[in-house]
């Protein structure tokens, strides 16, 4: 995909000034979303989490696709494994939740990175075929007997069973909601700032370079199999962490939850925000969050049809999505500014 | 030895609805060298437009050669209204619209038919083929009629100008149109073709699992492995590999605690993997020999 | 003698860079005209701009017809064969698939069996590899197969893209000798484009020399043969 505007492998660091518009633009998004659990009430924070949840995944998901040009129908899958690794934690160990994250995460990059030795020989198409076959057996992976006593089977497991919700530390005086709210930001904004780390570093100029072209990539020394697996765990590390916030803020993981839906789910959203532009995934999670809604109140029954036929749009009018938009947008301004 | 052999009959005819759908998977992957994820709700469609004609009062024989024209006409409809304007997209791309498809099937089933299950009747009719076979009538009809569908398109391709343009335009795009075969016009019936066989299977499957929405989902992916294993540029591999994968999954239900009777679609992502991984040409895939 | 093919003003470009800057050239009815040139001079995106593989602008005149707004699908169906670099054959289907894909255009039941024997003919090499895989042919059979292939659509122009590239000068000469036959026998009008300009010129009538997207010398294929200058400072032999 052309996202090279975005993310260019191996573009030189122009010495920047402190303050960019983008950095003002960064800075009212965080104090906007610190602030608004203060405003508003308990179901809309609730939709919100789940928002900023989806973007984590998403932003996996891009990493994967968007800057290492891999696909995957089966990210759902990845997710499932994060939120029942915190929901067996929490529940079977009485680890404390927020200790859960690495270890999920941690599992889910094991995970991803041992899919993605099979998916180092596969292209394109067979990738997507692989994962999606992920995506369709995952909720019967997760009922199968022998891990029947920890997964709890068809039922699932319900999170925080004795205490009901995940405990407010050092006594903060939140309410539970508010707090899983603001954990999941944190969590969200540090999992953004590590990404955009990444792709900056030489292993981000790697996977972009493999995505770009990977004769060339192979010619210059850069180990092909290496990064492609390497992307397939960090992509599944971020969606697993996403899944195990998930258990966190649903407080119940089931099987099926878990189904291809979600994975669709997730690709509509990284479609929606821009391949390869990070910051498109809150836009994408805002799409699924809120428009399922809107979606049904203009037609019950109809809103898959509905989330369809705007995936179609998208592709035909703005393939690069949100992201793709807005640096149109920002282009025109920019040249109506200069051409005073 | 009495429950092994029952197993692998029975095995046979669920692989006759596999290799029906693999088949369906092959033709469209010989056209645009693409799976089509949303296959199996294209199938259904078609499932539910002839259950529809048999339910308006239509007999056996007048709706299967309506449902699977129909379903003709829908796939080349759709690639040429979905599909022609990106064709020089990338694979993403695609893979998106597949997927949006996939919605759109989905939910309009949904929204006409609802999601409760109805039974389909069997065109061959109910009960055992002959007393104490282990084949049903359904079954035996199920398996014949995936043999008449492969013999059809082995002649087609094999016998006719129109097939041989299709094998030309999928083989090599570029030297197709020099020759003035029309390349895009080929691969819309491909489409075609490939939905007129997923109605076929699906009205094969429906008698068996009952028709919902979602009746195909889990099939595809079975089709998926069968297509596979059988390797995805043969017709041939397909319905074999299809029979394939219904016994291993028979056996492997019976025989193998950890799976049981209900859980079965690990062994397709198990199959896919393995056969990707270790022979991705499938058994009897073609590897093109080229000498320049 | 009038003109089969007349091209005049042809442009053509692959994004920014403009490869073809007005061509100006004929093929006669029956002749055998050559495009020479040195290296991305622009031969090849002549043919394939003729054909409707890329974009064009200018005016082509095919038999009396503008074909420039005509896609690639229908200028063969008026009757051009184009015989692509790296010959284009089908290498997954048998030879004699390849040849019944060269009449795909013609009414069925025609005598289409009649001209794969006549192919045969010209080929014997051809038929004792009838059933085989395309792709399993050698470098010099293959090229074969693609002219092969081009007369069965009994073409009115025959464009040839570098029919020597790769091959034995055994085998090249051998394909040039056929060629001679063809011309000679069937009739077909031929625009050939070669590097080997030594070779294309003992089989063309008329010659023209293309230098990065322009023609810089046209004439009588005798006349340019014979012109040491233009032998020493462009074509190099």
């Amino acid at each position: 995909m052309a996202t090279s505007e975005t993310y260019a492998a191996g573009a030189a660091a122009a010495p920047k000034p402190f303050i960019t518009a983008e950095r003002v633009v960064y800075l009212l998004l965080f104090v906007g979303l610190v602030a608004l659990p203060f405003f508003s009430k308990g179901f809309f924070v609730f939709q919100v989490t789940k928002l900023l949840i989806y973007a984590i995944a998403i932003l996996g998901l891009n990493l994967l696709t968007g800057i290492n040009g891999q696909f995957s129908l089966g990210h759902g899958a990845f997710y499932a494994v994060g939120a029942y690794t915190t929901a067996i934690m929490v529940e079977m160990m009485g680890v404390n939740y927020m200790l859960t994250l690495p270890v999920a995460g941690l599992i889910c990059f094991v995970f991803g990175f041992l899919f993605g030795l099979p998916a180092l020989r596969l292209d394109g198409i067979y990738l997507a075929l692989a994962t999606f076959a992920l995506a369709i057996a995952m909720p019967q992976l997760l009922k199968l007997s022998p891990i029947e006593h920890l997964t709890g089977g068809v039922q699932g497991v319900i999170v925080f069973s004795e205490t009901f919700d995940p405990d407010v530390p050092f006594g903060l005086p939140f309410d539970p909601g508010t707090w899983t709210y603001l954990f999941t930001l944190f969590v969200g904004v540090f999992l953004f700032w590590l990404a955009r780390n990444i792709v900056a570093s030489r292993t981000g100029r790697a996977m972009m370079a493999i995505r770009d072209n990977p004769i060339a990539a192979r010619s210059m020394g850069v180990n092909v199999a290496l990064y492609k697996t390497l992307a397939f765990g960090l992509s599944a590390l971020f969606t697993g962490i996403a899944g195990a916030l998930s258990a966190i803020a649903v407080k119940f993981v089931a099987p099926d939850s878990f189904t291809f839906a979600l994975s669709i789910v997730l690709l509509v959203g990284l479609v929606v925000g821009g391949v390869g532009w990070l910051p498109g995934a809150l836009i994408g999670a805002t799409f699924i969050v809120f428009v399922p809604n809107f979606a049904e109140e203009i037609s019950k029954g109809l809103s898959g049809a509905f989330f369809g036929f705007f995936l179609i749009l998208v592709i035909y009018l703005a393939p690069q999505g949100a992201g793709g938009l807005l640096r149109a947008g920002v282009g025109r301004v920019k040249r109506l500014l200069a051409s005073r | 030895m009495d429950l092994f052999l029952q197993q692998i009959v029975s095995g046979f005819a669920t692989g006759g609805i596999y290799a029906c759908m693999a088949l369906s998977v092959v033709m469209i992957y010989q056209a645009i060298h693409h799976l089509n994820f949303a296959q199996g709700e294209m199938a259904t469609f078609s499932t539910f437009i002839a259950w529809q004609l048999l339910a308006w009062g239509l007999p056996y024989f007048a709706v299967i050669p309506l449902a699977i024209g129909l379903s003709f006409i829908g796939g080349f409809v759709v690639e040429r209204v979905v599909f022609k304007p990106i064709e020089n997209a990338p694979v993403l791309s695609h893979i998106v619209i597949f997927i949006a498809l996939f919605a759109i099937f989905n939910s309009a089933m949904g929204f006409i038919w609802d999601f409760s299950i109805k039974p389909v009747p069997s065109a061959f009719g109910e009960g055992p083929l002959y007393e104490g076979s282990l084949l049903s009538k359904h079954q035996t009809g199920m398996i014949a009629v995936t043999m008449l569908v492969l013999v059809l398109l082995w002649a087609f391709f094999r016998f006719t100008r129109v097939g041989l343009a299709m094998r030309a335009a999928a083989a090599n795009p570029q030297s197709a149109r020099l020759v003035g075969i029309r390349v895009s016009f080929m691969t819309a019936l491909g489409w075609g073709m490939a939905s007129a066989i997923g109605a076929v299977a699906g009205i094969l499957i429906a008698p068996v699992v009952f028709l919902e929405p979602n009746m195909m989902l889990s099939i595809l992916l079975y089709g998926f492995a069968g297509a596979v294993l059988g390797g995805l540029t043969s017709p041939l591999g397909a319905v074999i590999g299809g029979f394939i994968v219904g016994i291993v999954e028979n056996l492997a239900g019976t025989y193998i605690p950890v799976v049981g009777g209900e859980l079965k679609l690990p062994i397709a992502l198990f199959l896919i993997v393995v056969v990707l991984v270790v022979k991705p040409e499938g058994l009897l895939g073609r590897r093109v020999v080229q000498r320049v | 003698m009038s003109a089969i093919l007349e091209v005049k003003g042809l442009e053509a470009s692959y994004g920014q860079l403009q490869v073809l800057r007005g061509l100006d050239f004929e093929v006669a009815k029956g002749g055998v005209t050559a495009l020479l040139g040195a290296n991305g001079a622009g031969k090849t995106t002549t043919l394939r701009a003729i054909c409707g593989m890329i974009r064009r602008k200018g005016e082509i005149t095919f038999d009396g017809q503008r074909i420039e707004r005509l896609g690639t699908e229908d200028v063969v169906r008026l009757g051009v064969a184009h015989i692509p670099e790296g010959r284009g054959t089908f290498g997954t289907l048998t030879t004699e698939e390849n040849l019944h894909l060269g009449a795909m255009t013609r009414p069925n039941n025609s005598d289409i069996q009649a001209d794969v024997e006549r192919c045969y003919g010209f080929f014997p090499r051809l038929k004792e590899r009838r059933n085989q895989q395309a792709g399993t042919l050698s470098g010099g059979e293959q090229q074969m197969l693609a002219i092969a292939r081009a007369l069965m659509l009994r073409p009115k122009l025959m464009l040839l893209d570098e029919p020597s590239f790769g091959l034995a000068p055994l085998i090249v000469r051998q394909i040039f000798d056929i060629l001679a036959d063809v011309k000679r026998e069937a009739g077909v009008s031929m625009l050939i484009v070669e590097q080997n300009a030594s070779l294309a010129l003992e089989l063309a009538d008329h010659a023209y020399l293309i230098e990065t997207g322009s023609i810089v010398i046209s004439g009588e294929a005798k006349a340019i043969r014979e012109d040491e200058s233009v032998r020493a400072s462009y074509l190099g032999y």
